[in-house]
This record gives structure tokens, C-alpha cells and sequence, in this order.
């Protein structure tokens, strides 16, 4: 869904740049794939209400541990089998796709801004300012993400929005590092000199100049990095730090099912589902994105 | 190389010490741990006693300053919890989670190798497509689903190998192995793209044409100079390692630093979610730094750029 915008934002400033014009010939296929993957689940996302076949949060003893619908016990009612308090899978899978997504989404594009604003700072300045933002860059990435956000999750209580801070909190130094090596290379070139003795101001050639050639590297990053906090967050819910229930999240559903895996294998193993293929389209789609835009960008 | 050495140390010190401040005022703000080591029948003067006995009456400057002091001698204070020294429970906690870390890096040094390496030479073919997709689902598989589809199904259904806990060697090979995909993925990627830019080098071409054998060319030419990105990323693994540990750990009911952390965390027990914080964070130093001065002596190059 803000795939949209960012994504024309990319397109109008690549025929600056000369990688492009290099892998645009190659011409490589679209993702279709991880593309329609990620449709799908972004559509299950805004129209939950709609395609859900029943209330997520509705129980019914009586239908606990329905299996799914190809098992003999299965019934239509309840494709993916019943949870147990009797709710419907599928219905908890497609909101959770909302809590997942929006989760990915939200600690990604706060961390990138974040980090990316850093790093330009520090990147333009150099000397002692990047020395120092450099050192607390990489604090912040030596610090094991999952521990600071059980601390916090418990700190603020669980909660949606605690968890998308906590990630973010942790996430933004890797952009941080990433950007500013990007820009220190930049600062070498002639037209940055160039701006310099026209006498742009620091503001105008960080946002006009600096900004606009990293934006490849952004976008490569942040896809990538989408599905990764969409597994953290799973991992936050799975161990009861994350969002707390009824909401349906993923991680936590697999958590209240993994008791009953031998009784009743598909509460936990559709929830794991889900995030294996729309991390996997992420992956996929940043792969692919990092081939076209950025071949230079190794990991992560 | 001395002055190079001595710089990322001292940056790892000063990283560490604003990490412990971190730690100090995230763990104070975690809740007020009274309510849950006094009974429901507490009355306000045996608060008030218990605050003044734990030394949490003290401003906070004070508080810190006597943590740190004591934290560099190993002493971490007493589990609120467990009533007993946390220096102790680290100590019996740590080595599990060092081994099981140990076992996990071999299992990916053992998988990434053969099949970074193998996929770049057979760039294109069966090989490297399916390098390729144990990477790709390496990256994308929640750990703990994984680890629990592997319970049901190897410890469970199939009985090959024990569900959890740690014993002899077979109780290593599920939480190992679930801990190691994720690794082996990043990793044999890198060796990928890495061996792929060198085999097309000009000195790699040059051994070729001196008739040196391929698999030597392979082997020992190509492999030494695709390992430096591998080498940097290191250190960025092992925190990955050590961060997934507190799932895989609690998932396999392993004893050690990760699940320690977690019962930690859910019983607000501040000194010991400082130790293992900490020590965590220690152990990334120490192993970023000896992998960044690696680093520096592989490739002299480092050296001189800050």
C-alpha cells in the first residue's frame, strides 16, 4: 500500500542514476511471484472485514480443534480447522496479516527515516560529528534487538505500538551505517563540489543531492528489512511480548497452538505459513530489487 | 596495526559503557520488582524495609555508579527471584549457551562452505538453485515455527532425536540446526557473490593459465580472497546467533543465557536482566573486535582508511 508512492518516487530519480541504465538493459523479469504474494496478503490486509468468513474473536467450545476442511472431521465452515476456543483460522490469519504487515511497514519506514537522516548528517559532516553519531550507531547495533524489545515490550507494557518502537529503536543503526558509507563516497564527486561553490546551503545538498542518489539503496534495504521485522515482531508475540491478544498476531497464535501440535497440528503450522511466504516474497522481491538497483549492495 | 588495535578498543569500551547506561534505566523502568518477591499481605513498612535492604531507595546516579563498580568485579547483585548470587546463574547458564552457539557456527561453517563455493562454480545449475532456495528459506522461516514443526515431527512423530532440554550430543542437533539455517543462509550467500567477482579476476585467470589445477584454483586461489567479506560479517552473525538463542532456547527449554533472559523479563528480576544483557553485549565486543583486527591483518588495507 506505501509500496505506491515510494516506489514512483524511485522510478523518477533513476535516470540519474548509472547503475540503472546498466541492469535496465539486461532487462530482468518482474517478480511475479513475490509480487503477487504480497498483493494478495496487502489485499487480506485492508479487506479483512470483508473476506474473513467469520469474527475472529468469536469462540464456540463445541467446534474447538476442527480440523481442516480436507481432514473427514473438517467442515467448509471452518477451511483451515478452528483454534482451541473454536475460532476460525482463517479468519485469524487474514487479520493478522494486518497486524503483521502494518507492523513490518511502520518500524521499517520510521528506522529508515531515522537512520537515513543520520547517516546523511554524519556522511556531510564528517570529522567529529560522524565520529560521534558513528560510535552511537554502533552501540545501537551491537545491542541484540530481540533483548531490548522484551525489555521494553515489558517495560511500556505490550502493545502494538511498543513493539514497532522497540524494533525501530534497534533497526535504524544498520541504515545509519549503510547511507552514510554511501554518502562519504558521494562527498568525493565533482557535483557536490560543484553545489558547494554555487553555495547551496548544507540542508539543500543533503536533501537535494545526497538524498535522491541514495534513494536505491533505501528502497533495496527497506524491502528486505520488511520481512525481517515481521519475523522479530512473530517472535515478540510468540513469547508473549508482542501484541497482546485476543488481537490475532501471528507469533502468538503459533504460541497458543504449539501444546497441541500433536493433537492438532494446523493452529500452529497455518500462522507459520503465513509469515514463511510473505517474509519469503519480501526476501524475494528485496533480491530482486537489490539485482536491478544496487548490484554493488551485498547483504542485508 | 597497534594504534588500529587500540582504537577498536577503546570505540568497544565506550560502546559498552553507554550500553550499561542503557541498560540501567531501561531495567529501573520495568516496573516496581517489589510486588513481586513481597507477598500480597506486605504492608508499607515492610516495602519501605525491603526498597532500603535492596538498596533501591538510593537516587539513581548512586545506584549506577555502585552497579558498574561492582558489575567489573563480576559481582551483579542477587536475583530477586532466585535469591542467589546472578554472577552465579550466569556462570552456570553461560557455557550452555556458548556451546550451543559453537555447535550451531560449526554446523554453518560445515553447510555454508561446500555450498557458497559450489554454487558460484556452478553458477546456474542444479546446485546453485537449490544453494540458493535453502538460503532464501533461511532467511524467511520464523525460527521458532521451525523449531516446533521439527519437535513434532523428529522428536515426536519419527522419536529420532530428544525434544528438549540438553544432554549428550543428540540433544544438540535440533536446537543446532534450527539456530544454524538462518546463519548458513547470509553466509553462503556472501561466500557466493564473493567467490564469483574473484573467479573472474584476472589472477585467478592467470593461475589458470599457468595450468595450475581447477580445483586448487578453486579451492585455495579464489576461496582465500572471497573470504574477507565473509570474515567482516562475522561478528554481525554471531549477534544474529546470540539474538535468536532466546527463542530457540526457550522453545528447546535449553538452559542457558537466552531463556535465563526471558524468565528474567517476564518476573522483572532487574540484576539479572542487566547481567545477561551485559555479558551479551560483551561477548558481541569482543568477538567484533577480534574479527575486526582479523580483518585488519588479512587485508592490510583497513588499516589505513579511519
Amino acid at each position: 500500500m506505501s509500496a505506491e508512492p515510494t516506489g514512483g518516487a524511485v522510478a523518477d530519480s533513476l535516470p540519474a542514476a548509472p547503475a540503472r541504465a546498466r541492469t535496465g538493459a539486461r532487462g530482468r523479469r518482474l517478480p511475479v511471484f513475490a509480487l503477487s504474494i504480497i498483493g494478495a496478503f496487502v489485499l487480506a490486509a485492508l479487506l479483512a472485514s470483508v473476506l474473513s468468513p467469520a469474527d475472529p474473536e468469536e469462540q464456540s467450545l463445541r467446534q474447538r480443534f476442527t480440523p481442516p476442511v480436507w481432514d473427514e472431521r473438517g467442515t467448509w465452515q471452518h477451511v483451515l480447522g478452528t483454534d482451541r476456543l473454536g475460532r476460525d483460522l482463517l479468519s485469524r490469519i487474514i487479520w493478522g496479516s494486518r497486524v503483521s504487515l502494518t507492523a513490518g511497514v511502520l518500524t521499517v519506514l520510521l528506522a529508515s527515516a531515522f537512520g537515513a537522516g543520520v547517516g546523511l548528517v554524519a556522511g556531510y559532516h564528517g570529522g567529529r560529528v560522524d565520529a560521534a553519531l558513528m560510535r552511537i550507531t554502533d552501540a545501537t547495533m551491537s545491542f541484540p534487538v530481540i533483548l531490548l524489545a522484551l525489555i521494553l515490550a515489558v517495560t511500556v507494557g505490550p502493545s502494538f505500538m511498543n513493539v514497532v518502537i522497540a524494533i525501530a529503536v534497534i533497526l535504524w543503526a544498520r541504515y545509519a551505517r549503510v547511507i552514510r558509507g554511501q554518502v562519504l563516497t558521494l562527498m568525493e564527486l565533482d557535483f557536490i563540489t560543484q553545489a558547494r561553490i554555487a553555495g547551496a546551503s548544507a540542508a539543500r545538498i543533503i536533501l537535494r543531492h545526497l538524498f535522491p542518489n541514495t534513494l536505491n539503496t533505501l528502497m533495496v534495504l527497506v524491502t528486505l528489512q520488511v520481512g525481517y521485522v515481521i519475523i522479530v515482531e512473530a517472535s515478540l508475540s510468540f513469547l508473549g511480548a508482542g501484541i497482546p491478544p485476543p488481537t490475532p498476531a501471528w507469533g502468538s497464535m503459533i504460541a497458543e497452538g504449539r501444546d497441541f501440535v500433536t493433537s492438532a497440528w494446523w493452529v500452529s503450522f497455518f500462522p507459520g505459513l503465513a509469515i514463511l511466504l510473505v517474509v519469503l516474497a519480501f526476501n524475494l522481491l528485496g533480491d530482486w530489487l537489490r539485482d536491478t538497483l544496487d548490484p554493488k549492495l551485498r547483504q542485508l | 596495526m597497534a594504534r588500529f588495535v587500540l582504537a577498536r578498543l577503546v570505540q568497544s569500551l565506550v560502546a559498552l559503557a553507554i550500553l550499561s547506561v542503557v541498560v540501567f534505566v531501561l531495567a529501573r523502568a520495568t516496573g516496581d520488582p517489589l510486588h513481586l518477591i513481597l507477598p500480597m499481605s506486605a504492608s508499607e513498612e515492610d516495602y519501605a524495609n525491603a526498597r532500603r535492604y535492596l538498596g533501591l531507595d538510593r537516587p539513581y546516579v548512586e545506584q549506577y555508579v555502585s552497579f558498574v563498580g561492582r558489575a567489573l568485579r563480576g559481582d551483579f547483585g542477587t536475583s530477586l527471584r532466585a535469591r542467589r548470587p546472578v554472577g552465579e546463574l550466569i556462570a552456570q547458564r553461560l557455557p550452555n549457551s556458548l556451546r550451543l552457539a559453537t555447535f550451531a557456527m560449526s554446523v554453518s561453517l560445515l553447510l555454508a562452505f561446500p555450498l557458497g563455493v559450489l554454487a558460484a562454480v556452478w553458477k546456474g545449475t542444479g546446485i546453485d538453485r537449490a544453494a540458493q532456495v535453502i538460503a532464501v528459506l533461511g532467511q524467511s522461516l520464523p525460527t521458532f515455527w521451525v523449531a516446533i514443526v521439527l519437535i513434532e515431527v523428529v522428536a515426536g512423530r519419527l522419536q529420532w532425536l530428544p525434544a528438549g532440554g540438553i544432554g549428550g550430543f543428540t540433544s544438540y542437533v535440533l536446537p543446532g540446526f534450527t539456530l544454524g539455517w538462518f546463519v548458513v543462509a547470509g553466509m553462503m550467500r556472501l561466500l557466493r557473490s564473493g567467490m564469483l567477482e574473484v573467479l573472474d579476476s584476472e589472477y585467478v585467470k592467470l593461475a589458470r593459465v599457468k595450468g595450475v589445477v581447477e580445483s586448487r584454483v578453486v579451492w585455495v586461489h579464489a576461496l582465500k580472497n572471497a573470504l574477507i567479506p565473509v570474515v567482516t560479517f562475522a561478528g554481525i552473525y554471531f549477534s544474529i546467533l546470540v539474538t535468536t538463542a532466546i527463542v530457540v532456547e526457550t522453545v528447546f527449554a535449553w538452559p542457558g543465557l537466552g531463556r535465563l533472559a526471558y524468565e528474567a523479563i517476564s518476573s522483572r528480576d532487574f540484576p539479572v536482566i542487566q547481567a545477561v544483557v551485559l555479558t551479551t553485549a560483551a561477548i558481541v565486543a569482543v568477538i567484533n573486535l577480534s574479527v575486526d583486527c582479523l580483518y585488519a591483518f588479512i587485508d592490510p588495507r583497513i588499516r589505513y582508511v579511519r
